[in-house]
């Protein structure tokens, strides 16, 4: 048969494997920026948009979806043409592809620090960015599928079907999170509320690391692996395995996020259930690359890409396994709202996304510029740079997720509480500084590489076409006794049906009873929609990003119960779009705050410098809260909102409402001055609407438990 | 839609149980038996795709 002469787009991933290099570095500096900040707070440098609150959201979006993404997108470009035998489908959307999604990168970086966020973790840009996500997806989709269609190979690759999944469940999952309506241009509220809005949020985030962090680097390994060690996979059948039960299982394991919260408990156990199976095909995919080395260990020692590999799919095998042991109720509960979860993130970060993203540029650079990489040696001190700075980042952060716990729930024999939550931040300060030394290591390192790889290209010539030669595919005439598989394998649009449903089941089965079911969120009398100043003050809140560092959920522990107030209970947030439960503790939790358990006057002087009222706190100060206005413009427009979602302000009360935003503001204000004299502030500042929002935290549930008091006198 | 009109309780709840539990087994037996049926030539054929290019 006539073989076909054709070119591989080498192009396409060149952009994408600069972009990957820019991104790994900003996303770097950002999060070490933000973990100095967390012992030193004075790099805030005082200015709304470098505070940690908002430059958290930053890095982990940039590493994510910014260099992490770019790199799934570089090796997908680059091994899809390969593994098909053609060029992508059209030049024109890939280059539309990738210019959406820098320009998607450069709007966000600017609307975080602008502080414009809905509030939900990894999900937090506004909507039409949401939308511009979707149509970029949807580009990279057709792309995909029209290279896919166009083959010239039989068989589709496990490793594309690992970029279909991809393909398909994170386009659900954003969709899905991102149902919100919108108020002005960048404000928008989530749909759902309350222990909805949670579930449908730990079910996006989880499968985001899921279906973003792993899935295509999976396809990635399966590709790059056999590519650098020049044999292919240890077992394909177990590649199928790993395939079909990593994205059946992986989808149904959310709920793991929101153990012992307010989330009905047999949606607790699923997730429960899950993770711990998750262990079989996560480990099944560990050792079938481990196992692809047999025999070729010692090409480890020579050869950088696959030292990278080798632990990058440790770190995968290490968090995979580590991840199903956090679920478990028993470990959930030290661990949870800890730095341990943070250890735990950064060995997937740091180690399998990271490293993986890594080793594949070491392999397309050199290749693409039709040469050697310019130093080894650099590579290999990159390679240990960035090892070391793992341990010196995980380490720390392991021990600080004990200490925290252990701390946090030490009593006296006298049964007190034997520190005070100040006490617990400053005994861990040092590792802290520990941890961002650790990232600064890693940070090295990926500088190392940046020059490394441009020496290489330096020295190089770059093919922008790289001619390759197949046969075209000829349409066979059906055989009747094929296997179901056989045929699914080879069909790619069979293949994304069939994963849209596997990974659909999950979903559904978890989240219709939440959201049908009455008993599941059984509803408070006492607890009221909040008033106009305290919805806007919880707008400034979810702006500033407080939600990174403050939890809002009292879990039923002797511990919290006694340090915060009543555990918190599904009924309480039903008016909350979004919920702002948190998933970290690095300040105390918030959702029992309210009731003048501080005065007016105290969380005034505490928003302007923290360390007046609390000596020795490692949070940032809100100077600009105290001297910006509150945009009361918007008022009228957020209560329609609400009340579209459901809330059950009066008709027409979106007319009157900054009537009593007013009088509760000049309330707040007069309280303040009366209790400090010296101190005069005009109720039309930011402080005071986040002021009336903290005052309101976790009091409707005190007002029932007053009445249910008072009936039983 | 808003989420604020539940239903009091779902007749035959474990309804989704069984449903997933079933859906689960049945996929698994399925995915094992092509797994195992298919003939390690053509497995190997496959796994070297990434091989020749």
């Amino acid at each position: 048969m006539q073989v076909e002469k054709f070119y591989y787009d080498n192009k396409i991933v060149k952009a994408f494997g600069y972009a990957t290099i820019l991104f790994a570095l900003v996303g770097m500096i950002a999060g070490l920026w933000a973990a100095i900040q967390i012992y030193y707070p004075e790099i805030s440098l005082n200015l709304a948009p470098t505070t940690f609150g908002r430059l958290r959201p930053l890095h982990t979006n940039a590493i994510i979806f910014a260099f992490v993404g770019n790199a799934s997108f570089a090796g997908i470009y680059y091994s899809l043409q390969r593994l098909c035998k053609a060029r992508m489908y059209s030049d024109k959307l890939s280059w539309f592809h990738f210019w959406g999604w820098q320009a998607i990168i450069a709007a966000a970086a600017i609307t975080l620090l602008l502080g414009k966020t809905t509030g939900k973790e990894y999900a937090e840009l506004e909507w039409p960015i949401d939308i511009a996500i979707t149509l970029v997806w949807v580009v990279f989709g057709i792309n995909m599928f029209g290279t896919i269609i166009k083959r010239r190979e039989k068989h589709l690759y496990v490793a594309i079907w690992f970029y279909i999944a991809t393909w398909v469940t994170v386009a659900m999952l954003h969709i899905v999170n991102s149902i919100e309506i919108p108020v002005s241009a960048f404000k928008s509220y989530s749909w759902y509320a309350g222990v909805q809005d949670a579930l449908v949020q730990w079910w996006y985030g989880h499968n985001a690391v899921a279906f973003f962090l792993t899935t295509p680097v999976l396809g990635l390994m399966y590709y790059f692996l056999p590519k650098a060690a020049n044999r292919p996979v240890y077992s394909y059948r177990l590649s199928i395995i790993h395939f079909w039960a990593l994205i059946f299982i992986y989808i149904w394991a959310g709920p793991h996020h929101l153990l012992y919260t307010a989330l009905p408990d047999w949606a607790q156990s699923l997730g429960v259930v899950f993770s711990i199976m998750l262990i079989a095909p996560s480990w099944g995919g560990m050792l079938n690359g481990l196992f692809t080395l047999r025999g070729a260990w010692d090409k480890v020692r020579e050869d950088p890409v696959l030292k990278f590999m080798v632990v990058a799919i440790t770190c995968y095998g290490m968090a995979t396994f580590e991840g199903p042991m956090l679920s478990l109720k028993n470990v959930n509960a030290i661990s949870h709202f800890t730095d341990w979860t943070i250890a735990h993130v950064h060995i997937g970060g740091l180690g399998w996304n990271g490293f993986l993203a890594f080793a594949i540029l070491y392999y397309m650079v050199p290749k693409m510029w039709d040469t050697t990489l310019y130093s080894k040696k650099l590579a290999t001190n990159h390679f240990w740079l960035g090892t070391i700075g793992i341990i010196v980042y995980a380490v720390p952060m392991y021990w600080a997720g004990f200490e925290q716990s252990l701390s946090w729930k030490a009593f006296t024999p006298e049964g007190q509480l034997k520190f005070t939550f100040l006490q617990t931040v400053i005994h861990i300060k040092p590792l802290y500084i520990l941890r961002s030394i650790g990232g600064f290591l890693y940070l090295v390192g990926a500088c190392v590489m940046t020059y490394n790889i441009y020496r290489t290209i330096r020295q190089g010539k770059f093919i922008a076409n790289e001619e390759a030669e197949a046969a075209p595919l000829v349409k066979e005439a059906s055989k009747k006794k094929e296997y179901w598989h056989r045929v699914i394998e080879r069909k790619p649009v069979t293949m994304l049906v069939g994963s849209l449903i596997v990974v659909a089941i999950g979903g559904l089965i978890e989240m219709i009873p939440t959201f049908l079911v009455k008993s599941n969120i059984p509803t408070i009398a006492s607890v009221q929609p909040y008033t106009p100043l305290e919805l806007q003050g919880r707008d400034i809140y979810i702006r500033e990003g407080c939600y990174t560092c403050h939890s809002q959920m009292v879990r039923p522990f002797r511990d919290e119960v006694k340090r915060y107030g009543e555990y918190s209970k599904a009924g309480e947030f039903v008016y909350d779009h979004p919920f702002q439960w948190g998933s970290k503790r690095t300040g105390p939790d918030l959702a029992r705050e309210g009731g003048g358990k501080k005065s007016n006057a105290w969380h005034l002087v505490h928003l302007y410098d923290p360390r007046e009222m609390s000596p020795g706190s490692i949070m940032p100060r809100y100077i600009w809260l105290l001297k910006n206005d509150l945009d009361t413009s918007s008022t009228g427009a957020k209560i329609r909102a609400m009340q579209t979602l459901g809330v059950p302000y009066p008709e027409g009360y979106d007319k009157v409402a900054n009537k009593d935003l007013v009088r509760q503001a000049e309330s707040i204000a007069a309280s303040v001055t009366k209790e400090r004299k010296e101190i005069n502030i005009e109720p039309s500042r930011e402080a005071v609407a986040l002021i009336a929002y903290l005052q309101r935290l976790g009091t409707d549930i005190q007002a029932e438990s007053k009445k249910s008091i008072a009936e039983k006198k | 839609m808003k989420f604020i009109h539940y239903l009091e309780k779902i007749g035959g709840v474990d309804i989704f149980g069984i449903i997933s539990l079933t859906i689960f087994v049945l996929f698994f037996l399925g995915m094992l038996t092509w797994v195992f049926k298919t003939s390690k030539k053509q497995l190997n054929d496959i796994s070297r795709i990434p091989l020749d290019n």
